[in-house]
């Protein structure tokens, strides 16, 4: 008895003192980090703020959680629908962002941006991806847009003296490649959204932005003769068979590694493709200045503006358990330094205004006038309309691509689907 | 008190300690399943009956399940094309299984289940592959396959034999479900055969060795006296194989999440793709409470079907 009343009493001790220590210091604060940046040069970007960061403020204690695209996808719908999101993540906005909006899942900011001008820091175009019915979810870190990025050895091997401006040159430069005995185009169909840039830039340049509001809206139809014809125009594409062997397999790294090792002539991805290109080649290094740059076609008798772009960039959103400190953190992520070291590791295409003449790397700056310029900015259909909506539309144009599905029946699916989902 | 006397040499005991001593027994019987039990309401029970709840809902999974639609999401299931196609690929691996693994499985632990130099190394070797994890398994092998002769080692093989090229295996609808098939095989025969070999530990060697004495050739042996004395485990194996081919998720969805175009649609890469990717989780659950009848239906069917031949035997 007298043994147990002095390890009582030893234990009460114990946990008095720990409870006045950690009074007495700076409540330690954890902040969870997840993001997607798995090569191995951007990594360091991303430790290295978390790091400088952690050295200013010794109470925070930033744990980073580094996840590959699609592994990030799957973890993202356990975690969210296990309702404990991470304090800050990757997002792409648009409609995926706005159903974990709709579920309470995510911090409302918009407080912390009305706050020393936070907000003004910002793009308002970029920043507005970030927000739903008026409400700040979290900010952009880059705004990029697809295009094709082309072997510019491979094309002149080929007899093509400039890149396509139009579809039907398009068409005819993929005959030429064919004759000359290079693989045209690589895409990594297997994860399907590669696959399905191509039907939503023809659906941009036929349609329109008239064309896609209307039916988002529900006022129109997916199954409207726009679409349609985007449809067709694929299939006119597939049917000169110019994709690699084995596509409908391929992921998205496997069309990376093609380009890279410079086995393809081009392939139709968005702005973070050169160091991915580096990344999967054999030799790390890509195929250096043999890289070009050109934008999606203009298609006759099309709707839309002949330099509106598809795309969306990267940001982060903050989960609903946030501490203070991890806005502070996002805060301190969304500088104008923090975005000039990003721009220089070459995986972004800055939003903070006092950033953009940072970029010096030759291909961002073109697209960077490109997006510029561009009158309409489509954010990808699977990140700006719900999940069930994109994830139809990427199922559907691989029938396509397989030559399982027809154009309306493609259209059709996607319709059906937006009746359901969008309300 | 009773007394015995040397002679007596019965001991009767009270009527009341046998009767404690029953219930004791079945309460310590309780007892020991009681963890178990609770384990399994809480862990397979209840999320069953929460799968038929929302099965009956429209539910994108994030807060309370409020549009209660009844019976649709199985009228809509039972007239997918995709999902009847899924159940096509998932009775195709059934057949192939019990047709090619199962009879690799027990011709390998016959061969191995006899005085062998380096039996324990094969036994060893030929179990490996069960031990590796699903997800490493399918990337190992989507790389295995894959369609560039200098990446893919298949194709590196292949087209050292003139006349052929390399296939994309995973990327062709005709040859995807070959290529999972053989992946599936190479994971779990390994498994099969343990199970045989256990089976057949427990043949009394005298039968054997009756048998010999009768003369009998190794045909005879294999098909008269030895499949016949392991046929429990035979049906054990054909019932684990059958549940376990409906059921195939993991390597599919590593390797093909279900594509291209569902050529290789199972019904839990369709479960799936509707509950996580598209967040319509009452369809998804209601795909989950489908695949539980089939599985159950066939459970009932084998276990009947088996009774009555142990009656008759």
């Amino acid at each position: 008895m007298k043994r147990f009343i002095l390890v009582l009493f030893l234990v009460g001790i114990l946990l008095v003192s720990g409870v006045f220590t950690a009074l007495a210091a700076e409540a330690p604060v954890t902040v969870t980090w997840w993001h997607i940046q798995t090569i191995e040069t951007y990594m360091v970007v991303w430790q290295k703020l978390a790091d400088e960061y952690m050295a200013e403020h010794p109470n925070v204690t930033i744990e980073i959680t580094t996840l590959e695209n699609e592994n990030f996808k799957t973890k993202m719908t356990t975690v969210m629908l296990s309702g404990e999101p991470p304090d800050l993540f990757q997002s792409w906005g648009g409609g995926v962002m706005n159903e974990y909006a709709k579920a309470g899942l995510l911090l409302d900011i918009t407080a912390y941006l009305d706050k020393d001008g936070w907000r003004d820091t910002f793009s308002p175009g970029a920043l507005g991806v970030y927000s739903f019915e008026g409400k700040n979810y979290g900010v952009p870190r880059d705004m990029g847009m697809v295009g094709f990025w082309y072997n510019m050895e491979l094309f002149a091997q080929a007899g093509i003296d400039n890149p396509p401006t139009t579809w039907a040159e398009l068409i005819a430069d993929v005959q030429k490649l064919k004759d000359a005995n290079i693989t045209p185009i690589a895409v990594g169909e297997g994860d399907k959204w590669p696959g399905a840039f191509w039907w939503e830039y023809l659906a941009t340049r036929i349609a329109g932005q008239a064309g896609f509001n209307a039916a988002y809206s529900r006022k129109g139809s997916f199954t409207d003769a726009p679409f349609i014809q985007a449809g067709e125009k694929l299939q006119e594409l597939v049917a000169l068979k110019p994709f690699q062997s084995g596509f409908l397999g391929a992921t998205w790294n496997d069309e990376a590694t093609l380009m890279g090792n410079g086995e393809a002539a081009m392939d139709l991805m968005g702005h973070w493709a050169p160091g991915l290109h580096q990344d999967n080649s054999v030799d790390k290094l890509g195929i250096g200045d043999k890289l070009g740059w050109f934008p999606f076609p203009m298609v006759e008798g099309g709707a839309g503006g002949p330099a509106d772009a598809l795309g969306g960039g990267n940001g982060f959103i903050v989960g609903k358990n946030a501490s203070p400190e991890a806005v502070d953190f996002l805060k301190y992520l969304s500088s104008v330094d923090s975005q000039i070291a990003q721009v220089e590791a070459g995986f972004c295409l800055p939003v903070v205004k006092g950033a953009g003449v940072s970029v010096s790397d030759p291909y961002l700056k073109i697209i960077q006038q490109a997006a510029a310029s561009a009158q309409y900015f489509q954010l990808y259909y699977d990140q700006a309309m719900p999940p069930a909506v994109g994830s139809v539309v990427n199922d559907s144009v691989q029938g396509i691509f397989a030559g399982t599905l027809t154009p309306e029946q493609v259209a059709q699916a996607v319709e059906d689907s937006a009746a359901q989902e969008i309300k | 008190m009773k007394t015995t006397s040397v002679g007596e040499d019965v001991v009767v005991l009270p009527q009341k300690t046998r009767s404690t001593r029953r219930l004791q027994d079945r309460m310590t019987i309780v007892l020991f399943l009681l963890p178990a039990l609770v384990l399994f309401s809480i862990f397979l029970v209840y999320p069953i009956f929460q799968s038929v709840y929302y099965s009956l809902f429209s539910w994108k999974g994030f807060g309370p399940a409020v549009n209660f639609i009844g019976l649709d999401n199985f009228k809509r299931i039972l007239t997918d094309r995709i999902f009847l196609k899924a159940v096509g690929n998932g009775l195709l691996i059934v057949v192939s299984s019990l047709i090619i693994q199962l009879p690799l499985a027990l011709a390998l632990a016959l061969m191995v289940g006899r005085k062998l130099r380096g039996r324990a190394f094969f036994r060893t070797i030929f179990f490996m592959p069960y031990v590796l994890s699903e997800v490493i398994t399918g990337i190992m092998w989507m790389i295995l396959f894959s369609p560039e002769p200098n990446r893919g080692f298949i194709n590196a093989i292949l087209i050292l034999i003139p006349g052929l090229k390399a296939q994309p295996w995973l990327g062709d609808t005709r040859t995807v479900l070959l290529s999972i098939f053989v992946v599936l095989t190479w994971k779990f025969f390994g498994f099969h055969m343990l199970l045989y070999l256990a089976g057949l530990q427990n043949i009394p060697p005298e039968i054997e060795e009756a048998a010999l004495i009768d003369g009998v050739n190794n045909r005879q042996m294999i098909t008269l006296i030895t499949i016949p004395l392991i046929s429990s485990t035979i049906r054990t194996s054909v019932y684990l194989s059958v549940l376990g081919s409906l059921q195939v998720f993991a390597l599919v969805w590593i390797m093909t999440k279900g594509g291209p175009v569902n050529a290789s649609e199972v019904m839990s890469t369709y479960m799936y793709r509707f509950s996580f990717v598209r967040f319509q989780l009452g369809y998804g659950s209601a795909v989950a409470i489908v695949m539980l009848l089939i599985s159950l239906v066939f459970s009932l069917a084998y276990l009947r079907m088996l009774r009555q031949t142990d009656y008759l035997n």
